[in-house]
């Protein structure tokens, strides 16, 4: 069970609800498939540095979940499918990662505000 | 004709010393460049979005590939230009 963290952008005519039910699809498709959810962070509508498909603003949404190395796969399927969804980004955490996000969710300073100053 | 050492200046040639780099990753000891974390990634990239090489970041080489990885991840999800011009 390797853990890893999907980062999907959606279109940004998305209405809220149908936001909201694109992450249930996913995060049910992943406990289905014995997958487990950590943490799911919607950062909801932002600016795109650059424009895709003509549009200028995206609806960002982080998942860190956990799963087998070959669910990967079907979850690449489903997403290829799903024409709400612009751009998607699955990267696998190594033990440094989990630490580090946990920490930032949980507020406890993780080591990276005093490198910011130097 | 005043020969090259006996030139007095008015005021001493301050050679600005050039401030010691160090890689900031291996002294706080930080193991994980987040991508997401824009702020802290746009240390690494100059005005046109382009990564500073090793020279002017101080970065050791496994901390500067990891940077660079972070920043390509972060450029692929929007959250950072390819190219632009006045980022800062």
């Amino acid at each position: 069970m390797n853990n890893y963290e999907l980062m999907v952008i959606f279109t940004p005519v998305l209405s809220e609800e149908e936001f909201k039910a694109a992450q249930k699809k996913y995060t049910d498709f992943i406990l289905e498939h014995g997958g487990s959810i950590t943490h799911s962070k919607p950062w909801g509508l932002k600016s795109l540095a650059y424009p895709i498909q003509k549009k200028t603003t995206g609806i960002y949404w982080v998942l860190e979940y956990s799963a087998l190395s070959s669910f990967n796969e079907k979850l690449q399927i489903q997403i290829l499918r799903d024409e709400q969804i612009m751009r998607h980004m699955a990267t696998r955490l190594d033990k440094y990662a989990v630490e580090y996000n946990a920490r930032k969710r949980s507020g406890v300073p993780t080591g990276n505000e005093k490198a910011v100053g130097a | 004709m005043a020969k090259a050492n006996e030139i007095k200046y008015l005021t001493a040639i301050k050679q600005e010393k050039p401030k010691k780099k160090f890689c900031r990753f291996k002294k706080y000891g930080i193991r994980y460049i987040d991508y997401k974390d824009i702020e802290f990634l746009k240390k690494f990239i100059n005005e046109q979005g382009k990564i500073l090489p090793r020279r002017l970041s101080g970065n050791s080489l496994k901390y500067q590939r990891k940077v660079s990885d972070a920043i390509k991840k972060a450029r692929q999800m929007c959250l950072l230009p390819f190219v632009t011009d006045l980022l800062k």
